[in-house]
């Protein structure tokens, strides 16, 4: 981060915790003046908590929250000036369209006309013109959160809270509505904190990703740093590398040597952590070659081909390994029970020192 | 009070007979006998339970009405013995006591359900959204006044009144239909704050709203329904309330239940018939009004 531009939103070592159940432990992050940000994690990590204690909707235990350098902590949410999406939507019934998005304006003493005029570019702003005087329970998902999208924005944040706001919509208005925000963001330039446990969508809208475990930042960087890049077992599986395979790595002249099982090495050279290590690699890394070809910086794992299926564009193949499936896809037609070899690039594995734990998936 | 057992089958038979046609057009739908005993069966019972459902509810309310209007009618005649409506006349007659303690009893009324209001939604948003530690305690207490006999507290409360003048005065009659009243009106407001998505308030607090304005932009308007439904129950109770008002109104205060107890004490029944019709019409009125305002999400909360 650079420390000379004062950060929007600076987290620092928060923690907090309903009753004696601690759910935070220390987190620390930052937050450029107009970044957008995902925090992601699977239910319970954490993650809402800690977007709500950013709010001030929960009390933090310890440490700070900065906004642009002031400590917000201990304020009520009211006065921490941001505007929050909800998954629930929020929206209030008893009030029309414009009531709902006018809100913020009517609290700040804006007069009516002015404030009817804002609200009609703002509804201009989320293609929702000349809804002002409808019901809220009269619209669809898509358009509720789009009012929703409305009220936040109409107090021009500058910060943009999102708790999970897309996730109650379906396929295609979740797809539109990712785009719709994040062009906004590009044009209005708010900073946004967006909660999500869909890694398609916080990859897609963030510049930065946070993934969240237990109540601690996991890893933080770039889409592409964290999918290519993950630093801990953890990481990897939760960006879809959810196959395993113990690993058997010794130096060997300028290289190293991998052993899988007992049967196959192969060389190559490359920089690998040496020792028993745990591999993490995604179905989509793998390819299908002759079961004895020696190929350099790659291990061959011979298997039989044990299902075939056509999605469409390519085949789907089921590679059985020992006693291990891997889901294999291969442009080629290759007959049931065929002897192959299962292609994996050394570069594209996440190679971690063994654990005696490790469950792992299997494909 | 003979008449009710003899009038009220006459009353229920063209109820029964009505539902007739529609079960007869049931029965040849069913090809198999077996099929058409069990048909039948059902029917006969589901007559039958209208029957008594009919009954027990209109029986009464048929004997009140005939009551309201018998100018005579005495034991071995089982239907009045002349008709007329001689006693609703005496009743709204402008100077008769009925139309003033109608006004009375409707006066005590409004007061309690203000007073019952004024602590009730305080009590009932502390009670569904702050973490109190003793809330089960709390709303136990406020339901203690219905769980004595009545007449042991109210001999205690007019005790106290009087000590302090409160005894024959519209105050101390407000205020124990009041404490009477809260148990509905704490539970029930307690239930309709609950009922309110916390995200909702949360969403106002964020763009700027304070708690203060938040509660009466937000959380106020959409409890409401449930807290008129309370206010209505309050109402209904203190319309109908008989002990207290005895304990610490009499004799200076008159409400229609007490007017209705003098009148059947005097074995003037047509009154007292027509001082219950009178009293029947607000609660059947604010029943329907309740039964729109009072939603499924609400009650299920109710007692929580």
């Amino acid at each position: 981060m650079d420390s000379s531009v004062l950060a929007a939103i600076d987290v620092d070592h928060l923690q907090v915790s309903y009753g004696s159940q601690r759910v935070l432990h220390g987190v620390s992050l930052s937050v450029a003046p107009g970044e957008f940000i995902a925090i992601l994690g699977s239910s319970g990590c954490g993650k809402t908590t800690l977007l709500r204690t950013i709010a001030g909707f929960q009390k933090a235990a310890g440490g700070a929250i900065r906004l642009s350098g002031r400590d917000v902590v201990n304020m009520p949410p009211e006065k921490r000036g941001m505007a929050m999406m909800f998954q629930s939507y929020a929206l209030w019934p008893h009030m029309t369209v414009l009531g709902n998005v006018g809100y913020g304006l009517r609290l700040r003493g804006l007069p009516k006309e002015e404030i009817r005029a804002r609200v009609a570019s703002v509804l201009k702003m989320l293609n929702l013109s000349g809804l002002e005087d409808r019901k809220v329970t009269d619209l669809s998902g898509g358009q509720r959160q789009r009012v929703a999208l409305g009220r936040a924005l109409a107090i021009e944040p500058g910060i943009l809270l999102l708790d999970e706001p897309l996730s109650n919509l379906d396929a295609k208005v979740r797809i539109q509505l990712r785009s719709e925000i994040k062009s906004l963001q590009n044009r209005l330039g708010f900073t946004a904190i967006h909660v999500t446990h869909d890694r398609e969508e916080a990859m897609t809208m963030a510049d930065r990703i946070v993934v969240m475990d237990a109540g601690r930042i996991a890893q933080v960087g770039s889409p592409k740093e964290v999918y290519d890049r993950p630093n801990s077992p953890f990481v990897a599986s939760f960006m879809g590398a959810e196959n395993t395979l113990d690993l058997d790595v010794r130096p060997s002249g300028a290289g190293v040597e991998v052993r899988v099982d007992d049967s196959t090495a192969t060389a190559l050279g490359a920089d690998v952590p040496v020792g028993h290590v745990t591999a993490y690699f995604r179905d989509d890394i793998a390819s299908l070659v002759d079961p004895h070809a020696r190929i350099d910086g790659s291990i061959v794992l011979p298997g039989k081909i044990t299902q075939r299926t056509y999605p469409g564009g390519h085949y789907r193949y089921v590679a059985a390994i020992g006693d291990r499936h891997f889901t294999v896809t291969d442009d080629r037609y290759h007959e049931l029970d065929r002897p192959v070899g299962l292609r994996l690039p050394l570069a594209s594995l996440h190679l971690f020192p063994k654990t005696q734990t490790t469950g792992g998936h299997h494909a | 009070m003979s008449g009710r057992l003899h009038v009220s089958p006459a009353n229920a038979e063209p109820l029964a007979v009505s539902r007739d046609p529609r079960a007869t057009s049931h029965e040849p739908a069913s090809s198999a006998a077996g099929a058409r005993v069990w048909v039948l069966g059902s029917t006969v019972l589901k007559i039958l339970g209208l029957a008594v459902f009919a009954f027990l509810l209109f029986g009464p309310l048929a004997n009140l009405a005939l009551w309201s209007v018998a100018e005579r009618w005495y034991t071995p005649f089982k239907l009045p013995v002349s008709y007329g409506m001689r006693y609703w006349e005496v009743v709204f007659r402008p100077t008769g006591d009925a139309m003033s303690s109608l006004m009375t009893s409707v006066g005590i009324a409004c007061l309690t359900v203000m007073v019952a209001l004024a602590v009730s939604v305080p009590a009932g948003y502390a009670l569904a959204r702050l973490k109190l530690p003793w809330r089960t305690a709390l709303m136990i207490l406020f339901l203690l006044p219905q769980a004595f006999p009545s007449v042991a507290i109210y001999i205690n409360v007019a005790r106290v009144f009087y000590s302090i003048g409160l005894t024959g005065t519209i105050t101390g009659v407000v205020l124990v239909h009041a404490a009477h009243g809260l148990v509905y009106s704490v539970w029930i407001a307690a239930a309709a704050f609950a009922a309110v998505d916390r995200d909702l308030e949360l969403a106002a607090r964020n763009i700027g709203a304070s708690p203060l304005r938040t509660f009466f932009t937000v959380t106020l308007p959409l409890a409401a329904p449930g807290v008129m439904a309370s206010a209505i129950f309050v109402f209904l109770e203190s319309l109908d309330e008989f002990t207290g008002t005895f304990f610490v109104g009499v004799p200076q205060i008159t409400t229609l239940p007490l007017l209705l107890y003098n009148a059947s004490m005097g074995g003037n029944y047509q009154i007292a018939s027509i001082t219950a019709l009178i009293l029947l019409v607000p609660s059947v009125v604010f029943m329907f009004v309740i039964e729109r305002f009072l939603k499924a999400d609400v009650l299920s909360k109710v007692g929580q």
